[in-house]
Formats: C-alpha cells, sequence, structure tokens
C-alpha cells in the first residue's frame, strides 16, 4: 500500500481486497476475519463462564447452552485459530524464503474466500432456526438426532472452509518447495517456515478424511443414507475415527506455527542464532509423522480393546520427546543470550511453562487405563486449553505483535501491549488452571450447569473472574490496534532492530512486488549474516528486470459465493421432501443455481487465458524515488 | 518467456510440463492434490469395508448376490484402455503432434463414456433387480458413496478433457496449455489407480463372500 493506494476511495478499496490475489492482502484479509471470529468466539467463551460462575445458574437455557458451547469449539478451531495462523503464513512465509508471491495467488484467494463463506454460513445459524449443538466433535451418535438445522449449518459450512483450508495448504507446499530464492536451501529455512510446510502437509492428509467424515454426515441427515443409523446396519464408530483421524492431526495443524512463531521470537530477542537449529526442525517433522498415529487416544472409552489402547497410548507420550527437544531448544537460544524484553517475548517465555504444562497433563490422559478417570471431565478441558490457549493463541498473540510492522507499517503500543500480556497471562491461568481440580473433583465437561453443595463453587468462580481478565486483555488489544492505526506512525524495514530473516530486509509493508531483486542467501539467517558484515540490506542474486505479476481476478469470490448459495438449496431440500413438495419449492433450484454458478466460474477460469502482466524494469527503478501501487 | 510463445518439434522442450515456472507449480501441487485424494478415497474404502453387507435383515441383497464378473470385467477393460490412450495422447504431446495428441484424447474420452455408460446401467440394475438403493441399508449407502464418489471422478474428467480440447482446437500446443493437458491426464490415471482397488475391494473381495 502505497501513499496512492490510501487516497482511493472507499469503493475502489472494497474492490481492490475482493479481487485481490497478493498474499500480503489476503494476509490481512484472514487477520481480519480471523479476528472477528476470534471476538465472536470470546463473547460465547465469556457466556459459558457467566453461566457456571456460581451454582444452579438460569442465565441461558441448557439448550442454547449447548448451542454456545458447540459454536466455542467450533468457531475458535476452524474459524479464528486456523485463519489467523494463515494470516501471518501468507504475510510471513513467502517474504522469508525471498519469493514475490506464493505458487497459486489464484487459488489463494480462493482459499480464503471459501473459509470466508462457510464460516459466514455456520453462524448464520444463530440466525436462521438454531446452531448447531453436539458439540464441535459433533458425534454421530448424538448429531443425527439433533432436531431442526443446527448440524445441518455445521456440516456444510466445514465442508466449505474445509476445501479452502486444503487449498491453503497445497498453496504453501508449493510455494515452498518451488519459491525459494537463490541459495535459500531446506536446512536455511526460518522456522516458522519449516513449520508452515510440516503443518501445510498435515493439512493435505489430514482434511480429507473430514471431508468424508462430513460427506457422510450430509447424506445421512439430508439425503436419506444411513451410514451411522445403527437400525439400518450403520455404525457411529465411524465418524469418530474419521473424526480424530482429522481431528489430532489438526491440534498439530494449529501448535506447528505457532511453534515457528516463537522459534523466530527466541532468535530476534536473544539475539542469538536459534540454538539446536537442525534438532528442530528434526522435532517439527517428527512431531508431524507422529501426529497421525495417536488418533485413538480420544477414543479410549470405546472399547477397542487393551491392544489398540496401548498401542495409541505409548505413539502419544512418544510425543512429548520431540515436543521436550524443542522446549530445551527454546530455552538454551536465551541462555547467553542479550535478552530483550518486548512484548512478543514476553509471551514467548510465558509460553514455555504454560504450554509444558499441558504438555504434562497430555501425557497423563495419555495413559490409557487412568483416562477412564479423566474422560469427558473438566480436567480434559483444562489440558486442551492450556495446549491451546497457553500454545496457540499465545503465540497468534505474539505474532500479532512480531508482525504487525511487517504487515501495516506501524508499532504497536508497546506499554498496551504488556498490559494486555499480563492481563491475558493472569486470567489464563486463573481460568484454566482450576479446571484441572474440578474436573479430579468429578465435574464433567459440557454440563450447562452444577449443583450447590459439592465443592465446586469456588473454582468455578475463580475461573470466570480469570475468563473476565482476558476478556479485558483483548479490548485493550484491540484498543491498541485503533490508537496505532489512528495515529499511523510509519516505521522502517527492520523495526526491532534485530531482524533476522529476509523478511526484515524489505520495506514495512513491502511492495506488491516483495523483492525488486531476489536476494542471494548464504546462510541461516540471511539478513542478520549481512548485517554482521556490515552490509545494510540483502546482496542482490539477479539484475534488476521486468518483473512477471499475477492478474487479480474476482472469480475465486464468485466460486465461493456459488457454494455458499448451493449450501442453502442443500439444506432445505429437506423441508422440501418432508413437506411432500407444499413449501420450500425453492429449494432444489437454489442448489442447482448455486452448483451452476461454482461450476460456471471453474469453466470460465479454465478457458480464458490469464497470463498475467509484467511490471516493467523502468517502472521499478522509478519507484525508488516515489512507489506506485 | 511468452507462453504462447510458437514452437516446432525441434524446438518443443523435452518436459513442455515443467520448462515454465507455472507448468512445475502445477505440476508438483497436482501431485500433491492426488496425495489428497489418496487419503480421500482411503476413507470411502474404510467406511465401506467396515459397513460392507450391513443391512437391516435378512431380506436384503448382499454383495456376493448382487456383482457379476463379466460386466466389471468390461468396465474394467475400458477404463485400464483409457488410461493406455491418455499416455499415447502425453507422448504425442511431448512429440509436439497435436493433431495425433487431440485423436487419442478423444478416444480416451470416448473410453470413458463408455465406462459411466456401464455404470449407469450397473446401478440402474442393482436398484431394480436387488432393491439395492442408496438409503435401503448401510450397506447401499457405503456402496454408492464409493463407487458413487469414484464415478464423479470420471465425470469431472471427461467434463476437463472436453473444455480443454474445446478451448485449444485451434490453437495448437504451447507451454501454457501444455501443464494443462498433462496434469488432466495425471487425474485421469488418478481415477484409474482408484478403480483397480474398487475392483478388487469390492468386486472381487465381494464375490468371494
Amino acid at each position: 500500500m502505497s501513499t496512492v493506494a490510501q487516497k482511493q476511495g472507499f469503493l475502489a478499496v472494497l474492490w481492490d481486497y475482493l479481487t485481490t490475489v497478493d498474499h500480503k492482502k489476503i494476509a490481512i484479509l484472514y487477520l481480519a476475519s480471523g479476528g472477528f471470529f476470534f471476538l465472536v468466539g470470546g463473547i460465547e467463551a465469556m457466556i459459558i463462564r457467566i453461566q457456571l460462575a456460581v451454582p444452579d445458574n438460569n442465565f441461558v437455557s441448557a439448550g442454547l447452552y449447548n448451542e454456545i458451547l458447540t459454536m466455542h469449539g467450533t468457531t475458535m478451531i476452524f474459524l479464528a485459530a486456523m485463519p489467523l495462523l494463515f494470516a501471518f503464513m501468507n504475510a510471513v512465509v513467502p517474504l522469508q524464503i525471498g519469493a514475490r508471491d506464493v505458487a497459486f495467488p489464484f487459488l489463494n484467494s480462493l482459499g480464503f474466500w471459501l473459509f470466508f463463506f462457510g464460516g459466514i454460513f455456520l453462524n448464520l445459524s444463530w440466525f436462521l432456526g438454531g446452531a448447531p449443538d453436539a458439540g464441535w466433535t459433533s458425534y454421530a451418535s448424538l448429531s443425527i438426532t439433533s432436531e431442526g438445522h443446527g448440524i445441518d449449518f455445521y456440516v456444510l459450512g466445514l465442508q466449505i472452509s474445509g476445501a479452502g483450508t486444503l487449498i491453503a495448504g497445497i498453496n504453501f507446499l508449493v510455494t515452498i518447495i518451488n519459491m525459494r530464492a537463490p541459495g535459500m536451501t531446506y536446512m536455511r529455512m526460518p522456522l516458522f517456515t519449516w513449520s508452515t510446510f510440516v503443518a501445510s502437509a498435515l493439512i493435505l492428509f489430514a482434511f480429507p478424511p473430514l471431508t468424508v467424515g462430513l460427506f457422510l454426515m450430509m447424506f445421512d441427515r439430508m439425503f436419506g443414507a444411513n451410514f451411522f443409523d445403527v437400525s439400518m446396519g450403520g455404525n457411529t464408530i465411524i465418524w469418530e475415527h474419521l473424526f480424530w483421524i482429522f481431528g489430532h492431526p489438526e491440534v498439530y495443524i494449529l501448535i506447528l506455527p505457532a511453534f515457528g512463531i516463537f522459534s523466530e521470537i527466541f532468535a530476534t530477542f536473544s539475539r542469538k542464532r536459534l540454538f539446536g537449529y537442525a534438532a528442530m526442525v528434526f522435532a517439527t517433522v517428527l512431531i508431524g509423522f507422529l501426529g497421525f498415529m495417536v488418533w485413538a487416544h480420544h477414543m479410549f472409552t470405546v472399547g477397542l480393546g487393551p491392544t489398540a489402547n496401548a498401542i495409541f497410548a505409548v505413539a502419544t507420550m512418544a510425543i512429548a520427546v520431540p515436543t521436550g527437544v524443542k522446549i530445551f531448544n527454546w530455552m538454551l537460544t536465551m541462555w547467553g543470550g542479550s535478552i530483550v524484553f518486548t512484548t512478543p517475548m514476553l509471551y514467548a517465555v510465558a509460553f514455555i511453562p504454560s504450554f509444558t504444562a499441558g504438555g504434562v497433563t497430555g501425557v497423563m490422559l495419555a495413559s490409557a487405563a487412568a483416562d477412564y478417570q479423566y474422560h469427558d471431565t473438566y480436567f480434559v478441558v483444562a489440558h486442551f486449553h492450556y495446549v491451546i490457549v497457553g500454545g496457540v493463541v499465545l503465540g497468534l498473540l505474539a505474532g500479532t505483535h512480531f508482525y504487525w510492522p511487517k504487515m501495516f507499517g506501524t508499532m504497536l503500543n508497546e506499554f498496551l501491549g504488556k498490559i494486555t500480556f499480563w492481563l491475558f497471562l493472569i486470567g489464563f491461568h486463573a481460568t484454566f488452571f482450576v479446571q484441572h481440580f474440578l474436573g479430579l473433583m468429578g465435574m464433567p465437561r459440557r454440563i450447562w450447569k452444577f449443583l450447590d453443595g459439592q465443592g465446586l463453587n469456588l473454582f468455578n468462580l475463580i475461573s470466570t473472574i480469570g475468563a473476565v481478565f482476558m476478556a479485558v486483555a483483548v479490548l485493550v488489544l484491540v484498543y491498541n490496534i485503533i490508537i496505532t492505526q489512528i495515529k499511523n506512525v510509519r516505521v522502517g524495514n527492520d523495526p526491532w532492530g534485530d531482524g533476522r530473516t529476509l523478511e526484515w530486509a524489505i520495506a514495512s509493508p513491502p511492495p506488491f512486488y516483495n523483492f525488486k531483486q531476489l536476494p542471494l542467501v548464504r546462510g541461516l539467517d540471511p539478513y542478520w549474516i549481512e548485517k554482521m558484515e556490515g552490509n545494510t540490506k540483502m546482496t542482490p542474486a539477479e539484475p534488476v528486470g521486468d518483473i512477471h505479476m499475477p492478474n487479480n481476478s474476482f472469480i475465486p469470490f464468485v466460486m465461493s459465493l456459488g457454494l455458499f448459495i448451493a449450501a442453502f438449496g442443500a439444506m432445505y431440500q429437506v423441508d422440501w421432501r418432508a413437506s411432500d413438495g407444499e413449501s420450500f419449492v425453492w429449494a432444489i433450484p437454489v442448489l442447482i443455481i448455486g452448483m451452476l454458478i461454482t461450476i460456471g466460474s471453474m469453466a470460465v477460469r479454465s478457458l480464458k487465458d490469464d497470463h498475467g502482466y509484467h511490471i516493467h524494469k523502468e517502472d521499478l527503478l522509478n519507484d525508488d524515488e516515489g512507489g506506485r501501487d | 518467456m511468452d507462453a504462447e510463445q510458437k514452437f516446432t518439434s525441434r524446438t518443443w522442450p523435452e518436459s513442455p510440463e515443467k520448462t515454465t515456472l507455472e507448468g512445475k507449480n502445477k505440476f508438483l501441487g497436482f501431485w500433491l492434490f492426488l496425495g489428497g485424494e489418496t487419503v480421500l478415497f482411503a476413507s470411502l474404502f474404510a467406511t465401506y469395508l467396515a459397513l460392507k453387507d450391513k443391512v437391516p435383515s435378512d431380506d436384503h441383497a448382499l454383495a456376493i448376490d448382487m456383482f457379476e464378473l463379466p460386466l466389471v470385467f468390461i468396465m474394467t477393460m475400458l477404463l485400464l484402455t483409457s488410461s493406455l490412450t491418455s499416455v499415447y495422447a502425453m507422448y504425442h504431446m511431448k512429440n509436439y503432434n497435436f493433431q495425433k495428441m487431440k485423436t487419442w484424447l478423444i478416444i480416451t474420452v470416448g473410453l470413458g463414456l463408455a465406462f459411466l455408460g456401464f455404470e449407469i446401467y450397473e446401478f440402474y440394475h442393482y436398484v431394480h433387480a436387488f432393491e439395492h438403493t442408496f438409503t435401503s441399508s448401510a450397506f447401499g449407502s457405503a456402496f454408492y458413496t464409493l463407487v458413487g464418489f469414484h464415478g464423479a471422478h470420471v465425470v469431472v474428467g471427461l467434463g476437463w478433457f472436453l473444455l480443454l480440447l474445446i478451448r485449444n482446437t485451434n490453437r495448437g500446443l504451447n507451454l501454457y496449455n501444455a501443464p494443462k493437458f498433462f496434469v488432466a491426464s495425471l487425474y485421469w490415471h488418478f481415477i484409474d489407480v482408484v478403480w483397480v482397488f474398487i475392483f478388487t475391494v469390492v468386486y472381487l473381495m465381494g464375490m468371494v463372500g
């Protein structure tokens, strides 16, 4: 965004964002919509905690509580955490490997719009007869008997946004394999790029089982199939397997990029090369492999038998080894470093004990025999919030502060950032630490209310007070973002002063073509190497020449919109059939029209050549004086 | 390099599908996509095996009652041959012989359509002769979902070939469309491989009980 772009009218900017294929703008789209859904999921969390603040509370009804609880989990995982990670992946990974864009800019845009329309569709359930209410895992024995369209919203919304995620995963894999700058070998890639690479591979192999599971659920609920209907020969355990074959790798898809962000932060603010780089890479890949071999630890109490339980228990415990390698490497990166406690660094330092606590309870839960006690209690709730909030969310908040200058060219206020940090950290531990004990005392998860006189009052109240702290922390962050953007104090290439990787070698935000000349990478932390040799910028690997750029396109938006429309048709044809064709006669036509819009826009994309355009050498040289967009 | 640049059979590169960066990206991206598709079909196969012959009562037809080798054998031969003809098409694509490539692709599409015709007949036959439908049992749901997903892939593959043929009828080969033909043929091979597994797991294993 140069000064020229900022003078454009609102509609021009809107159109620019609707059609953009620039990874930096798509990153902002992901950040904005992921941030919005994070606030929505946060409000749902607050309602849960208010309902459970005191015994026998009636703040929300039991049915509504189930819907809020389901939507909190689903929103936070699929619509907040994943897109926020995609925001940083999009903003940073192409820059870190010295690329001008991702491998498939068009698909990048398509991935975003699919996610966006899927998320909107899912949340429209609130206004169209009720949200899904079978938990974020939506176990089939519960969800096929759930009345109304809640589960249909879940199935169709996740199907659409899941397709977007798969596309994004393939895009990052190809980008990292094919688009690296000269000299950027695999073992010189920054850790965030490595963790994006492994997480993308997990997406590629983990999302198809979810796709299949959602199809089966869709066929059962909307088209009369019998996959999960036991009286017709069906089997509900199939859903559990498919869901967790996706669901367990999913938690590594979330945590690995957060590990990557923290690795960058530790090295930057300890002003030291990351300790044990090769071991870190190996541990990341190993976690990726092991992540696929542990799904049945979510199903210990299903009755798979002692052999299966034992195998999955041991495999699960094995993951603690590469994770431990990472924890020690981060600590040894700090050891002897000249540490600066900026806001991102505070998050990184706090992450180590918080996440380790979640890891320890993970090993406890992995003991299959003991798990019969913990299963479906608040102990599990405490465990996964320790790893997801203590790992992923702290990583996202750290990344927001760390990469904000690179994405927007302004620096978030450090003082307010530290207030957010302390409020959030205290609130987080207050909320979830006591939940371990609630679980051990026997409080079941997903319960709507608890009764007085069971010894659960105090810890539930503490938990709710902690949640308020976290909510205030997020409000301070929102305020910080607003005043930072209003003040609009521009910063230079390397605002933290200690940037090590390629993204800090170019302007903040970077020009739309990223690198005028592709940089020559001479080792790990290439920008740091140049700085140590007294250079102010990277050594170019090529002379200034014409740059090939992709054209903007509105087709991804239309393609996704088509599926969004079709989903309504697929859902309401159930009512049309139930009413013997009396009402909802529009359902089948809407389904067909929606699919035609999607398939038609795919055909247009295929039939119309799109060669992109070239930025000419002369314009690039002019850019040094003023800049154009 | 201009993607629409004209070539002769002497200047045409050895691997036209991977000569441009776009082509290289497409080639790798599509292989990765096929990796994901493999997991998709693996999930469907697992579901089918779990629900095979799972019916609500004894009067429902089972795999052993329905499947007949001659029909499935013809379908298998059609699809395997179409994979071979798409190899011929790619051979001519690499030799910059656009006309022959087109001819072999049209033959591929013809064989694919014949396969699809037999598959529609097969489904029709099961529904009418055995009352084996999508909604009659868990077995029915799993069977039609697995085989139907494959059939839908055949439809997409045929549509893709046809679209490419129509779009490029009069403009010959260049480095912009060569990768497109190549990945479409990769997709077609993948469909063929999946069928080999369906033939084995659904039909052969179905007939031994």
